[in-house]
């Protein structure tokens, strides 16, 4: 750590300059609105507003969405009910209760598998625990409800058919980049927001599907 | 932390048992008996050369097996002489009073009043000793041991306390009549619930009194209920606006207790992302400041590059404001392909913003006459009452933490720390737009270094998660991920306190551990409190209009200020 001197006792405010006193300076300023202005009236500029929710931007596909629980080719669901996923949760919002099978030479399941969603901090830490593949992530983020009630989701709403769209997959654990959702993010940068606008009748034909 | 090298000179006046020396891992601890306190205090700050000026901290710790039941732990710092001190009073519980310090560091109030609320212990001589962070009608004190964290209170309000800000009287005063008006707790001007009553004398603020304590959520309790990696997306929740340093602060917290080697791709990744998040914070900071003083125009160039910044930080981590991305011992999860490219097109798009905000207000005549001299402080003032970060260094205090005790990668990277002295609110602004500057440098040497080759997180069943691939196939692998993930990391018994440069000022983590999987107490030390405790004194005696505008230039945060 240098050493430096006293700490200044008493402030010692800015001095106007003569050309800041003129309020000369003013000028420059409305140079800069006025050439905002040009390019964004002429469509040059990039302009980061978009027309939510018939445009979209493009999400990361590691984006911390709705949950999805994920089924085996049977349909049934691929959790065995090991409470990792309700363990790691901070916000102690996963409520699973087992089932036994008859069988015991398979898995348990789960019997009932809640996330209140209202708890739920997005954290991505189920996936994370999750031994299975069982639990995933998708990009969607609209979520609104009309009570609290509403907020708990089931296990069967968490594995509406939706999740299986791979350009509404999130963050799960392995990311696939090279298989991304998006073909554009493959070939390196991308300006998510022009991409959005470019696309906007496109996807917003996916979300009204 | 590499902090202080020499030993400290034990003050000789005071009887042998009366001081207790330890070496910390950190910095060196005293054990000091609460009669001799305040002779101590002013001892400790005598010195101009190296004297410690910064109270950073102060806490209550709660050990109710102990003899004498609680400690307060002060964090002291010595800006010039760059000496750390730790010093700890234990509290008997039956006799919970401790001397208040409030005359050496005037910083002490709203600290003071924190152990009050969460402890229950007694400052005497506190002038204004009362709950701050919980509601009057909350019974209690939350941190101690004993108190169920689940507990819930009806919280009345005939029992809320109602500030009544008491002006000097004068004899001419009396002609005129004063009003006393409510600014807050929800009001636009006043950037999170913070609420702010002043007795007004015509536009004049004659006497204010600030509440906190509307955002308050008990952070250091549920940290305490969780395991050490549970707390991470708490840490997110306290500056939000760039939550990315919170992780980090937390993150080095743990692993130096920990005393885990965090892989160089990581490290790189931390100081570059911690960079972006500072940029992004000062952009928030100046564009709402502007905007309370009119110049909305600026508000809409700043949130740009933060909208840039935002798309980068979900590339990384999946989400914009709540990024979790760091993991104890690393990164949750490796880089994106495109991080340098998206890097680099950052690092060409965020300086044409800053110029026309430049452009726009920093000669303004309008801004300048009404950032000027507002809500001015000076350097040794402001280092009183705990200041750090760009405020004070708009004040004239040459303090940074990444670069007196640096971290990550800062001391292998030429940068400067910007340092202005009129302590006013146009100084504020410059002190950051001139940071973003200095950040953008940071980053741009290190993405010309190169990122480096290797593991994001260290290769350490105790501590990270095994990849996903090896845990599905291997059994050793996949117990240690269940071992991990139902028991949390074993954080070795310890204390240790570690700070980072938040956006805000000096972010520091206290965190204490006795080997149960828990964090036996975290104290953040959030660089917004001491900083807002003092806008009472800020605004006094300038107008309402002043007081809005002082406001957005502190960048106070409620999430932080309140945990
Ligand atoms: S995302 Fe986090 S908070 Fe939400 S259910 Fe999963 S672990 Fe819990
Ligand atoms: S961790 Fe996976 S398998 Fe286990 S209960 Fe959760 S979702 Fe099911």
């Amino acid at each position: 750590m240098s050493s430096r001197g006293a700490h200044p006792r008493h402030p010692a405010p800015y001095r106007y300059t003569i050309v800041e006193r003129l309020y000369l300076p003013l000028l420059s300023g409305l140079w800069v609105t006025l050439r905002h202005f040009v390019r964004n009236f002429f469509g040059r500029g990039k302009t980061y507003t978009i027309n939510y929710p018939e445009e979209r931007r493009l999400y990361s596909p590691r984006y911390r969405g709705h949950h999805i629980l994920t089924t085996r080719p049977d349909g049934s669901l691929r959790c065995v009910a090991c409470f990792l996923c309700a363990a790691a949760c901070p916000a102690e919002c996963i409520h699973i209760e087992a089932g036994e099978h008859p069988d015991l030479n398979i898995e348990k399941y789960p019997l009932l598998y809640n996330i209140d969603m209202l708890r739920c901090v997005f954290c991505g830490y189920c996936v994370d625990a999750c031994p299975e593949e069982a639990i995933i992530m998708s990009n969607n983020h609209d979520m609104a409800y009309f009570n609290r009630g509403q907020s708990v989701v089931t296990k069967d709403e968490l594995q509406k058919p939706y999740a299986y769209d791979e350009s509404r997959l999130g963050y799960r654990p392995h990311y696939p980049e090279e298989q991304a959702q998006h073909a554009a993010l493959r070939h390196g940068l991308v300006d998510l927001v022009e991409e959005a606008r470019r696309q906007g009748a496109d996807s917003a034909s996916r979300t009204a599907s | 932390m590499p902090t202080t090298t020499a030993p400290l000179p034990l003050p000789e006046r005071f009887p042998a048992d009366s001081i207790q020396l330890r070496e910390g891992l950190d910095q060196p601890t005293w054990i000091v008996r609460r009669e001799i306190l305040v002779d101590l205090a002013r001892e400790l700050t005598a010195d101009p050369e190296t004297g410690f000026d910064l109270l950073l901290d102060l806490c209550g710790v709660d050990y109710p097996d102990r003899e004498e039941r609680f400690e307060v732990v002060y964090h002291l710092a010595s800006l010039r002489g760059g000496g750390r001190l730790r010093l700890k009073v234990p509290v008997p519980e039956d006799d919970p009073v401790l001397p208040s310090l409030i005359d050496v560091w005037k910083g002490a109030d709203w600290f003071e009043r924190e152990v009050y609320d969460m402890f229950g212990l007694h400052f005497e001589g506190h002038p204004n000793l009362r709950r701050i962070l919980t509601h009057e009608a909350f019974q209690g004190h939350p941190l101690r041991k004993d108190y169920d964290p689940a507990r819930r209170w009806i919280l009345t309000e005939d029992k809320m306390y109602r500030p009544q800000p008491e002006p000097p009287m004068d004899a001419e005063d009396d002609m005129f009549e004063r009003m006393t008006i409510n600014i807050g707790p929800s009001h636009p001007a006043m950037h999170g619930t913070f609420r702010v009553v002043a007795t007004l004398d015509g536009e004049i603020i004659s006497a204010s009194e600030v509440e906190i304590g509307y955002l308050h959520r008990c952070f250091e309790k549920m940290a305490e209920t969780h395991t050490w990696q549970q707390v991470i997306p708490y840490t997110d929740r306290l500056n939000y606006c760039s939550s990315f340093i919170n992780n980090v602060g937390y993150c080095r917290a743990v692993e130096t207790l920990l005393n885990v080697e965090v892989p160089p791709r990581a490290v790189w990744a931390r100081t570059i992302l911690s960079e972006f998040s500072r940029v992004m914070d000062h952009c928030v900071c100046n564009g709402s400041s502007l905007v309370d003083s009119g110049a909305l125009t600026n508000f809409w160039y700043l949130f740009q590059p933060r909208e840039e910044i935002y798309g980068l930080l979900e590339a990384c981590s999946g989400a914009r404001l709540t990024v979790s991305y760091c993991r104890i011992g690393g990164l949750a999860a490796d880089l994106p392909p495109d991080f340098e490219a998206r890097c680099r097109a950052l690092l060409e798009t965020i300086p044409a913003f800053i110029d026309d905000v430049e452009k726009l207000i920093v000669s303004n005549r309008i801004w300048l006459d009404r950032a000027v001299g507002i809500a001015a402080i000076g350097g040794e003032e402001a280092v009183n009452w705990g200041w750090t970060g760009p405020c004070l260094r708009a004040s004239g205090v040459d303090y940074d933490v990444r670069r007196d005790n640096p971290y990550d990668l800062y001391d292998t990277v030429d940068w400067d720390v910007p340092v202005f002295h009129g302590g006013d609110v146009h100084d504020r602004f410059r002190v950051r737009i001139s940071e973003i500057r200095e950040s953008l440098k940071i980053i741009r040497q290190l993405l010309d270094r190169g990122m480096p080759e290797g593991p994001f997180i260290v290769d350490d069943p105790h501590v990270a998660l095994p990849p996903k691939e090896v845990a599905y196939n291997q059994m050793e692998a996949m117990i240690y991920h269940f071992k991990l993930i139902m028991d949390g990391i074993q954080v070795p018994p310890g204390e240790i306190y570690s700070a980072v440069e938040g956006a805000n000022g000096e972010l520091g983590f206290y965190v204490l551990s006795d080997g149960s999987g828990k964090p036996y107490r975290i104290k953040v030390r959030p660089p917004c409190f001491p900083i807002f405790s003092t806008f009472s004194r800020l605004i006094n005696g300038g107008t309402i209009s002043d007081a809005v505008v002082s406001l957005g230039g502190l960048n106070v945060i409620a999430g932080e200020l309140e945990r």
